[in-house]
């Protein structure tokens, strides 16, 4: 089968559609689980707070308006088929990151980090965040992310062993150093959050592949026995801190957990974690040329 | 839960008495300052901006913010991390004659004093209902320093009615961050054996 020549004049639209719909409409799964979140929390604060959320999730998605002020550091991350040209997609979404800061729909979020000076647009120096790779089959996959600052940073790192909690470089070394992120956190990362977990590789793939497990949908489980396991026991010790919506105290902390695990250096064991608000922006851009579908994961 | 409508700016006496875990509903003038207004407050002391903020509340908040007419329309404007403005907190409140900040996550101890030395309150509003708050928010009354600071610095004035919010840190020193933290740590402790 030849294949097809990439039409970037359609593709730069369904670019813009998928960065409105991940700003202004919530993945069905995640607001779901705030639903469950909020029909079983008993508390007034965290319950009021909650009632307060999905009217906010309604509302966005309703009017087109932003869910979060904090439009995020968005993240891309484009499976290309044969002869799409990464320059040609990076131009693509600058603009479309562009039109999209004109409309409101994005908040301009790029500080040059030496002037202080906003660049207006949402662009700059290695942001938004792009990684690529191939596609399997003949379309293109755009996921896209929007990750708020505040979640961005309760994210953290930890080096096995750690000592103040006896945590040695085993899964229950693992289980010990995440129910403590989850702990430090406490409602800065606008709770309640989905946690995902990296174990092992170095300090900058182990961020991005926590980053990356922010994209699976909020009730799968790993494929790996030993880590759906893990997933089970951190969703549930974390639920038990307490530590509620916002941090205002109540049933539910932690809305999912992901973990995955790459090969790490004999002399590194790292446990990465990405925390991942409540208003999880995500959404999955499937571009075959003539037709395509954005989706929620 | 008792709830609270508290006109702006506000009557001390009334914020002075009001207690963590009260719903407060604001009606009148509040303003937005982070990072960098909370910087410029403390090392420069502006005069000019005195009158935009005595008597009010400071609003840890970037908002999302589209240009309609000659003036300026809101679409999201939920509150931001406030911690990182501890540093500066207790003095902005102190120097300014606020009634106290909105932001979320909560603040420290140094703030904490300073709420307790100018009885002045700590109101958390809920982070990320940024659509659901940008429509409480009624008229942009004006902004300041928006070509220096850029729009999610800037001091936005916002005319709101109905903005809803939580007491979580008070005048007394009580604080609902300080008691979550505790109980969690005991239950962190419990789980980590």
């Amino acid at each position: 089968m030849p294949v097809a020549k990439p039409d970037y004049k359609t593709f730069e639209t369904a670019v813009y559609e998928t960065i409105v719909a991940a700003a202004t409409r919530l993945p069905a799964d995640v607001t779901a689980g705030i639903k469950a979140a909020h029909d079983a929390e008993t508390g007034d604060a965290a319950k009021t707070a909650l009632a307060g959320i999905l009217e906010n999730i309604a509302l966005a998605a309703n009017d087109s308006t932003p869910i979060c002020q904090d439009t995020g550091f968005p993240t891309f991350f484009f499976s290309l088929p044969p002869k799409w040209e990464r320059t040609r997609i990076v131009e693509i979404v600058r603009r479309c990151l562009a039109r999209a800061t004109q409309e409101g729909v994005m908040r301009p979020n790029a500080v040059d980090s030496l002037t202080g000076k906003n660049s207006g647009d949402n662009s700059g120096e290695l942001f938004p965040a792009f990684y690529f790779d191939e596609a399997d089959g003949p379309d293109l996959t755009l996921k896209l992310l929007l990750k708020g600052g505040g979640s961005e940073n309760v994210s953290c790192q930890y080096r096995l062993p750690h000592a103040p909690f006896k945590a040695g470089r085993d899964l229950a070394g693992v289980e010990k150093v995440v129910l403590h992120g989850i702990f430090e956190a406490q409602g800065f990362g606008c709770s309640p959050g989905v946690i995902s977990v990296a174990i092992g590789s170095d300090r900058a793939q182990g961020y991005a592949l926590a980053k990356k497990g922010l994209l699976r949908p909020l009730h799968d489980r790993s494929q790996v026995p030993a880590l759906a396991a893990l997933e089970e026991r951190l969703l549930e010790e974390g639920n038990r801190l307490g530590i509620g919506t916002m941090g205002f105290g109540g049933k539910t902390t932690v809305l999912g957990v992901k973990v995955a695990a790459a090969h790490r250096h004999p002399a590194s064991f790292y446990v990465t974690i990405a925390y991942g608000c409540w208003a999880l922006r995500r959404k999955v851009l499937t571009f075959g040329g003539e037709t395509h579908t954005i989706a929620d994961y | 839960m008792k709830s609270v409508r508290l006109d702006l700016p506000a009557d001390r006496e009334v914020v002075r008495s009001l207690r963590v875990g009260d719903e407060v509903h604001l009606y009148g003038r509040i303003v937005t300052g982070r990072d960098a207004a909370h910087k410029l407050l403390v090392e420069k002391k502006p005069d000019d901006l005195r009158d935009i903020l005595a008597g009010t509340f400071i609003y840890h908040c970037g908002p999302v913010v589209r240009r309609k007419g000659d003036g300026w329309e809101v679409t999201a404007a939920g509150p931001t991390t406030s911690i990182r403005e501890e540093p500066y907190q207790a003095q902005v409140l102190k120097d300014y004659g606020l009634a106290g900040a909105i932001g979320k996550g909560g603040m420290g101890e140094k703030t904490r004093d300073g709420l307790i030395a100018s009885g002045s309150v700590y109101l958390h509003a809920v982070g990320g209902v940024a659509s659901l708050l940008a429509r409480r928010i009624k008229r942009v009354v004006e902004v300041r320093l928006l070509e220096e600071l850029g729009p999610p610095e800037a001091f936005w004035v916002f005319e709101v009615e109905d903005f809803p919010a939580l007491v979580t840190m008070d005048s007394t020193g009580a604080s609902l961050h300080q008691q979550v933290r505790d109980l969690s740590k005991a239950a962190f402790d419990k789980l980590i054996g």
